[in-house]
């Protein structure tokens, strides 16, 4: 994620909004209040708060699922990435997420569902026991707050710099609004403004794209721009360029984005983040919550659009050349992180432009709704239930829910002001969220896959697999020549460096499991029946029609996605 | 049409959103139109506000009608 803590010092705001654009931010502060109020009185089980009474449909389930990913930062910081690194930056989009999301609706999506499980720690408490859903539990549920805080905080100063508003009033404004529409609705009222969030962001977004490539001429066009902007560097080419560290805009290697990237944390990420998952957890039955990730990744095919091609035609249009940070302070001119604000102010006119600022803020609105919602069920079914209040009525734990959200709201803004402070903090979070993971896809993809993991060997190997991540991490901040070992070369950038360290991390937590496991003995196969594949059995869709049938469509997002990567090979 | 358990659709929501989105911004498009600013876009000429407010209030009426809440909504 990109750094947006040296923008405070730009020169000058870079949109200015009129009334309209104003009215059009209004209503949809209001416009989400109104749906979290509606949907209070629907909210009063603990099945209705924590799990939207399980009875959404595969498209809501899906497309929230995705929009709980589709943060503002997302949008600003990988339209930053893009016009530094080019079409690379597509990875995260394309072979960083569609395989894994196929994975997660066909392969793991049955054992989630069936198990019942109301979240990835409840699984891992059914499959392997209490301590490591405690270990799981505790440190997603404090990551999650502090990521929530962090984001807080740069989607202030991007509001600051963007329109030049308070960050105290972007902080309470927008954080309150979320807290107020997740408490009362729970994750249904999160889930339905998630989908309305979603439209808003894709309408609010697609313009500068379209517009884009009318003023270029077509993609063709934007290429040769592109190049003659920028004579000996490729970047336009999805995989070409991969086959050695330095001959990228990126210092990777292609096994660093298969292997790291499109295995590791892709997977990790899509398959295990209860953020996302809960979404799927969410849907009417179980043919819904494996069409949901399906229909999330035709989705996450299609967010390039919207993300990496404005970064790219601020490559070829844009007669300025941005730069870093510290370079666009130093010189007065502008950095990576503003080219998505440039095009909105190059395309959006009024009204337009508060459609575009909407988006922003749909987006964060989102992201932050889905942190607080997963937090709120993984502290009081994962933390409070299990370790503190046994067995109180179902109200309590919803009450608990309902408070908690507001907790978290609130801890969140600490953190906001916290790393407002000491602004280096962002940066070892950001690094403390990879850590978990990797090593807990090693340990939930055992679980899930092999019957003789067993309860020590899933603990052993989650522990093992985070604390080589924290060490790999350190020894990299204490010797930057340790960079050769942990990522085969001393010019890997920072993603790199993630994708590697992710590799290694779940290498140790698989290999820790698996010995741990045959040193200890497994739990009897009867106790397995709804977790574990070969142990489970999983309703058949031979009678289902063609159409219906999830696989059918995975199977046609996967030929779509490898298409794509030849077109833009 | 209302959603699960009589429960008005999150896309009837969504369709007056949108109406009232398409409705300010063709209007802001057709002001444009009108009296033009002294700085514009680029590529103002294609006058985006205009059909992309059409188009959203197009959808939007769309959403509207087809996800209205029934008798039956609670």
């Amino acid at each position: 994620m990109t750094n947006f803590a040296l923008l405070l010092a730009a020169p000058e705001r870079l949109i200015h909004l009129n009334a309209v654009d104003m009215a059009i931010i209004a209503i949809y502060f209001a416009t989400v209040l109104v749906i979290g109020f509606y949907l209070k009185g629907r909210s009063s089980t603990g099945d209705d708060f924590f799990l939207a009474g399980r009875e959404m449909t595969a498209w809501i389930a899906g497309l929230a699922f995705l929009s709980a990913n589709l943060g503002s930062l997302e949008l600003m910081g990988w339209a930053a990435a893009s016009y530094q690194y080019g079409i690379l930056a597509t990875h995260w989009y394309w072979i960083g997420a569609i395989p894994a999301m196929l994975f997660l609706g066909v392969v793991m999506m049955p054992f989630y569902y069936i198990s019942k499980t109301h979240s990835v720690p409840g699984y891992l408490q059914l499959r392997y026991g209490e301590a490591s859903r405690g270990l799981s539990a505790v440190s997603f549920a404090f990551m999650t707050v502090l990521m929530s805080g962090i984001n807080m905080y740069s989607m202030a100063l991007v509001m600051k710099v963007v329109l030049g508003w308070d960050i105290n009033f972007s902080i309470w404004v927008s954080s309150i609004t979320v807290a107020i529409y997740v408490a009362l609705g729970g994750l249904r009222s999160a889930i339905f403004n998630e989908v309305l969030q979603f439209v808003l962001i894709w309408l609010g977004a697609m313009l500068i794209p379209i517009l884009g490539l009318v003023e270029a001429g077509g993609w063709t066009n934007l290429q040769a721009r592109i190049a003659a902007n920028w004579a000996g560097q490729n970047f336009t080419s999805l995989w070409s360029t991969l086959g050695t560290f330095d001959g990228n805009p990126m210092g990777i290697h292609w096994t660093g984005i298969v292997l790291g990237l499109g295995w590791v944390i892709s997977f990790g990420y899509w398959t295990t983040d209860f953020l996302v998952v809960q979404r799927v957890l969410a849907a009417k039955d179980l043919r819904a919550a494996k069409m949901a990730p399906i229909i999330g990744a035709w989705f996450k095919m299609l967010v390039p659009f919207i993300v990496i091609l404005p970064g790219l035609l601020g490559l070829g249009l844009l007669d300025m050349k941005l730069t870093g940070e510290a370079e666009a302070i130093a010189a007065g001119g502008h950095s990576y992180n503003e080219v998505l604000p440039l095009m909105m102010a190059r395309y959006l006119g009024p009204g337009l432009l508060g459609l575009g600022v909407t988006a922003l803020i749909a987006g964060f609105m989102s992201g932050m709704a889905g942190n607080v919602s997963a937090f709120a069920t993984v502290w009081t079914y994962d933390i409070y239930r299990a370790f503190f209040k046994k067995d109180a009525a179902d109200a309590h734990y919803v009450s608990m829910g309902r408070w908690c959200t507001i907790l978290g709201v609130l801890v969140s803004i600490g953190t906001a002001y916290l790393v407002m402070e000491f602004k280096s903090i962002m940066d070892y979070v950001q690094a403390l969220f990879s850590f978990f993971i990797a090593p807990l896809f090693g340990t939930v993809l055992l679980g899930m896959l092999w019957k003789r993991a067993t309860p020590a060997g899933g603990f052993w190997g989650l522990l093992t697999g985070t604390g080589a991540s924290i060490a790999m991490w350190a020894w990299v901040k204490a010797d930057a020549s340790a960079l050769r070992y942990i990522a085969f070369s001393p010019h890997a950038k920072d993603m790199a460096e993630n994708m590697y360290r992710a590799l290694w991390s779940w290498i140790v937590c698989v290999v820790v499991t698996v010995v741990v496991s045959y040193m200890t003995k497994p739990k009897p196969l009867a106790e397995l029946n709804g977790l574990v594949y070969g142990a489970t059995e999983i309703p058949s869709e031979q009678d289902v029609p063609l159409m219906s049938k999830p696989a059918f469509w995975a199977w046609v997002v996967g030929v779509v996605f490898v298409v794509l990567n030849v077109i833009f090979w | 049409m209302t959603g699960e358990n009589g429960q008005i659709s999150i896309w009837f929501f969504i369709g007056c959103l949108l109406t009232i989105y398409g409705v300010l911004i063709t209007g802001a498009g057709l002001y444009e139109l009108g009296s033009p600013p002294a700085r514009t876009v680029v590529l103002a000429e294609l006058h985006a506000p205009v059909w992309w407010g059409l188009l959203m209030l197009a959808g939007g009426l769309a959403y509207a009608y087809f996800f209205r809440p029934s008798k039956d909504s609670k």
